[in-house]
Formats: C-alpha cells, structure tokens, sequence
C-alpha cells in the first residue's frame, strides 16, 4: 500500500484539485438554494399582480410595503385590501404548504428508503378524507365553525399514522413493514368513505366534495399562523435528524454500526412528518405530485446530503406549487383550476427534463 | 498478556433456530484475526453480533475490557467499526459524503473542517482521493470496497470488523484490498477481525484464524495449525492438499468427499449436530479457550 500513500497536500498548505472540485460543489449547493429562494420572490411578485383587478408589480409591492411602513406609500385601498387579504395568503400559503410537502416527501422516501414513498404514503390523506366524511355525514367533529372539517381532517390524518406508528413499533419499525402498513390502511379509509358516501344525501355530499381538490383558496391569515407555527417547531427538528438520514440511506445495518439506532429515527421522523402533513392536508386537501418530486428534483441538483436536501426540497415544492397555483388561477380566467391538477402539469415536463438531461445516471439504481 | 477483543458465551439465534451456540474468544492488540467456515456457519452472524448490529440472546463483547453490551450505539460506533459485505445505497452519495459519514459518532450537526482533512487524509492513504467526487454507485467492486473501508477508518477505531471484504473482487483487488487491511494491523496498530473465505488469503495474511462451522469454533489458532487438510476436510467436505508456501499453508482443493447441494431433509432440525461432530477428528473437539494474542 506504501506507493498510494501520498504527501498531505494541505501541509504546504495548497488545496488539491479534487478538494478544490468538492469546494466549488459545496459553494454550487448554496448558491442554487439562493437562487431559487430569490426566483420564488420573484415568482410571488409577479402571481401577485395576476386576476381579475388589475395590478401593477409596483403597486403590488408597495401595498405590500404599506402595512410595514404606513405612509410612506401612496396605496389605492382596494388595491391593498386585494392584495394582503386576498392574493398575498394564497401565496404564503402555497409556499407553506408546497415547503411542507417538500420536505416531508423528502424524509419520508428516506426513511422508507424508497423513491416512491411521498408524504401521503403512509395513508394521511385518505385518513384526511374519512374525517370529513365523518364530519359531513354523522357530523361529529371535534371543532365547530370553521374548523368543523378541518378539525376532522387533521385529527384522522393523525390517528392514521398513530394507528400505523403504533403497529410499527409492536412488529419493529422496518421500512417494508411501514409501506404494507399504509397500503393497507390507505385501502381501509378510502373504503370507509367510500361507504358513507354512499349513504350520504346532497348536502352531505356537497360538503364532502367541498374539501380535497388539493387548492390553496382555503388559505386566511389564522390558517396560515396555524401552519407556520408548526412548522416552526417541526422544521428545526426534521433537520436535525440530517446526518442520521443521509446514513440510514445505506441500510439499518450500516446505519446501526455508524451509531444510528434506525428504528428509532425512523419512527420519530414518522411522528413528526405526520403532524407536518396533517396540518397541511387539513387546509389543502390532497396535492399530491409536489411531496413525490420535489425530493427526486432536489436530489438530481444537489445530491443526497440531507443537510442541503432537506431544504432544497421544501424550496423546490413551494416554488412549483406556488408557480402551478398562478398559472391554475390565471390560464383559463375567471375558471380556477383547482392547484392539485396544476402541480402536475407544470412539474412533470419539468421533472422528466430533469430525468433525461441529469448527468446523474444513478439516481435510480 | 493485553486483550484488545474479547467475546464471551455468544449465543444468537433465529425464531428459535439457533445460529451461534456459546462462541467464545479472546484477540490481542495490532493482531489480524479471520474467521472462516462454510456458508452458513455464522462468521457473518457473529461479526453482526460483536457490534450489537443483532443483539445476541446471552454473551457478552470486551473491548479494552469495556463490556460493549452496556454502551448506547454511539460509544460503540466509536470504538468498533465494520465494513459491509457490500453496500447498496437507496440514494445516491458521492464518496466524499459517503466516507464523511464515518465521522458521525463524533460530530454534531456540522462537520468541522478537521472531520473533512480527516476524510481527505483516508482517501489518499488508500488511494482513492481522485474517486472523491463521483458517485458511490458508479464505482467497481474493488473501489466500493475502499470507500467502506475508508468509511470505517475515518471512525477512528482500535478494532476493524470486515465482512467477507474480498468477495466480490477480482484476485488483483482481492490482494489490494488484504494489503490494505494487513497495513493499518502493522501501521496503525489495529485489531481487525474478519469473515474470510479464501483459506489462501487467510493464511497467507492472518495471524491468527477462527474455523466455524454450525455456529460453533472448531479449530482456532495460527494458520499452520488450523489449516491442516484434517481440519479442512472434516469441517467443509472437501479432500485437499496442504503444502507449506514459504511457512504459509497453502490449500489445493482436490475433491469432494460428499457430493454437496441439498441432501434429503433427515426430519425434525436440520442441524442435529451429534452425527456430525462425531466425524471430526479427535483434535477437533469443539474449543472453549481460544487466544489469538
């Protein structure tokens, strides 16, 4: 082995090639994570000016800036009131949510270790859907008002995925296990609703329906400070588990000999994706291509280090959500597609472009 | 006499179908032990079990005289490292990323740049600094099993576990790859224990060498006196001829003496030992004592 023992170069203090490749690699993560922060600024702006009252890119700012600076902007109240109370938490709002999505995809693929699994893998959605039949057709529900579905929605979401958690840590957490789990508990709600559907008469019906064509006009500014300040609590801890993810990708035996005890990471990303997810599909609905792709996108850029993918993704998905969201409003106007059917149209040429241009050919091996 | 490794009564089976019955051993400092034995004599299961990858049912795994057992999987990881037979990644990594992972008993959530010189240092001690970029999947066999290996070098061990590291390789990387590991024993003064089954390259590189067979050791020693065609034919059913290769054993393997493959299922467990043990030599009655320091 003597003669492939080379001098440290970094004694003489120089970089050598490949470090100098690995800087400008790092360096290239970051920037493109800028990038597309600053193109969903961008992007905002620009979705921000579109609809039926017509609105300049500057007076859409300034209405914006107004309520940071009051008088200092010269601002039409009609304007201004489109603006912060109509178009700006539909935006927010597509960005929490495609963010969330993004990143849940993102942990969920790599703890299930697998490229197919998306944040709804586990049956959240379908769980979502027979808390509204639940509420609609019996009208039990935990909330009133407002929150009468959504309240629903949320909490069977969560009893889904406690549900499969729970039988996961009785039988051990492997990533086969869970995916059976939540096929089978996926295949289980859509039954359930399916049969109260069935006994549900026009109002009941109605009001089902009302909920889970995955669009973003749900969104208010008390639904928005709901969703952020989960995700200010499980964001942090999501991107804790980084290093542990970007080790489990090898295997739970590897991961075990590197220190990580992969059942018990699997099951805490588990929890705390679940409660992400839920509190999105709640306002949402089902939208579902972002939380599948997202990750997939980020990956093909960026690489597997979790650190940086984690993020990545969430940018990723909101900025393809908040994009798909301004051409659904827009394309067809006043007729709003709803942003589920979008996210597709938009990110599936964008993604195959991806899979057949990406240099990376091992992606899916 | 110091004892870097040491395991006690390990006892590990399956749904009840035991697979190690009351192994035991001890390994000295800077020694390179392998074990050897036919396929599913549980060499894999016992290198598994030495780093509570599986957790045996009774036994317990020194190292420096720490008991393993009552560490949390961080301390282990810091102290044991282990090379997979060969690593399939879900996602890909490039072997950078790959190789930093080692680090992770010993770093937060940031790597520091002395865990990245560190890494960088491994790869051009085994020589695959110009590898570091590409991804993990594009590699050979050979340059695989140096990125695992630099992986668990950058955990900064006193004792190596390899899984069959030569498997797959080609007979250049087979010796690449012995080199490799016989120099950090000499080097680096680490322990390394592994799973082996090239009986040449085991003898030719060990000092000393475990045979297994139904999840028990049967011969345990220095490669002269473990690698005797007694030993080889009573243990793998194949009549062989041993020459001695400057001191080495060297093993031609003549024939079969049982035709191999599936034999008819004798009812009830498939390893009802007695029969067996009875058709080993004298000499090879099971070991309780074993040192390799």
């Amino acid at each position: 082995m003597g003669k492939t023992v080379r001098r440290s170069t970094t004694r003489s203090g120089k970089r050598s090639k490949m470090q100098e490749a690995r800087d400008s690699f790092v360096f290239a993560r970051y920037f493109f994570m800028l990038a597309i922060v600053a193109l969903i600024v961008l992007l905002a702006g620009f979705i921000i000016t579109l609809g039926p009252l017509d609105i300049s890119v500057a007076d859409a700012y300034r209405a914006l800036l107004s309520r940071a600076f009051p008088g200092a902007f010269q601002v039409d109240p009609l304007t201004e009131r489109v603006v912060w109370n109509i178009r700006f938490p539909r935006i927010v709002g597509g960005i929490l949510a495609g963010f969330g999505l993004g990143v849940c995809g993102c942990v969920m693929q790599a703890v299930l270790k697998n490229p197919l699994a998306s944040p709804f893998t586990l049956g959240i959605s379908s769980g979502a859907q027979f808390g509204i039949a639940v509420a609609a057709v019996l009208g039990i529900s935990v909330f009133g008002g407002p929150y009468l579905l959504i309240g629903n929605a949320f909490l069977f979401a969560l009893l889904c995925s406690a549900f499969i958690i729970g039988l996961a840590s009785v039988k051990g957490a492997s990533s086969e296990t869970l995916i059976l789990a939540g096929i089978a508990v996926n295949y289980f709600f859509t039954a359930m609703s399916q049969l109260f559907r069935y006994f549900a008469d026009d109002e009941q019906l109605r009001l089902m329906t009302s909920w889970g064509m995955g669009d973003l006009a749900a969104f208010s500014w008390s639904k928005i400070y709901i969703i952020f300040g989960v995700f200010a609590v499980c964001m942090p801890l999501l991107m804790l588990k980084a290093w542990d993810l970007n080790i489990m990708a090898s295997g739970d035996e590897t991961a075990k000999s590197i220190g990580v005890n992969a059942e018990r990471v699997r099951v805490y990303i588990l929890v705390i994706s679940s409660l992400v997810v839920a509190t999105v599909v709640c306002f949402t609905g089902t939208i579902a291509f972002i939380g599948l792709v997202a990750p997939h996108m980020a990956r093909m850029i960026l690489g597997g280090d979790h650190r940086f993918l984690i993020p990545a993704s969430g940018i990723l998905g909101a900025s393809v959500l908040i994009a798909a969201d301004g051409v659904a409003m827009n394309i067809i106007a006043p007729t709003v597609i709803p942003t589920g059917i979008m996210t597709s149209v938009i990110g599936v040429p964008f993604f195959m472009y991806l899979m057949l241009k990406g240099r990376r050919k091992e992606f899916w091996t | 006499m110091m004892i870097q490794l040491q395991a006690k009564g390990i006892v590990f089976g399956y749904n009840s179908s035991p697979i190690l019955k009351d192994v035991s051993f001890e390994i000295g400092p800077s020694r390179l032990v392998t074990i050897v034995g036919p396929n599913g004599s549980g060499k894999s299961t016992l290198i598994k079990c030495i780093d509570r990858i599986l957790t045996p049912e009774r036994g317990t795994v020194l190292i420096d005289r720490k008991d393993v057992t009552k560490m949390d999987r961080m301390e282990i990881a810091k102290n044991l490292s282990y090379v997979p037979q060969s690593s399939a990644r879900t996602f890909p990594s490039n072997v950078f990323d790959t190789v930093l992972m080692g680090r992770r008993p010993h770093i937060g959530w940031l790597s520091s740049s002395d865990d990245e010189e560190r890494v960088w240092e491994v790869l051009r001690l085994l020589g695959i600094e110009e590898l570091a970029m590409s991804g993990f999947t594009e590699l050979s066999g050979g340059q695989q099993q140096k990125v695992l290996i630099a992986r668990a070098l950058v955990q900064d061990t006193k004792v190596m576990l390899l899984d069959e590291p030569t498997s797959n390789l080609d007979i250049w990387h087979q010796l690449d790859v012995m080199n490799i590991v016989s120099d950090l024993v000499k080097k680096r003064r680490m322990t390394v224990l592994m799973a082996l089954h090239d009986l040449n390259l085991a003898s030719k590189y060990s000092h000393g060498i475990i045979m297994m067979k139904h999840g028990r050791i049967m011969a345990a020693g220095d490669p002269a006196s473990v690698l005797t065609s007694e030993n080889i034919e009573a243990i793998y059913n194949v009549e062989v001829a041993v020459r001695s290769q400057s001191e080495e054993p060297f093993i031609v393997p003549l024939r079969q003496i049982k035709p191999s493959g599936p034999r008819p299922h004798p009812g009830g467990r498939l390893f009802t030992s007695g029969k067996k043990r009875s058709r080993l030599p004298r000499s090879l009655a099971e070991i309780k004592e074993i040192r390799l320091s």
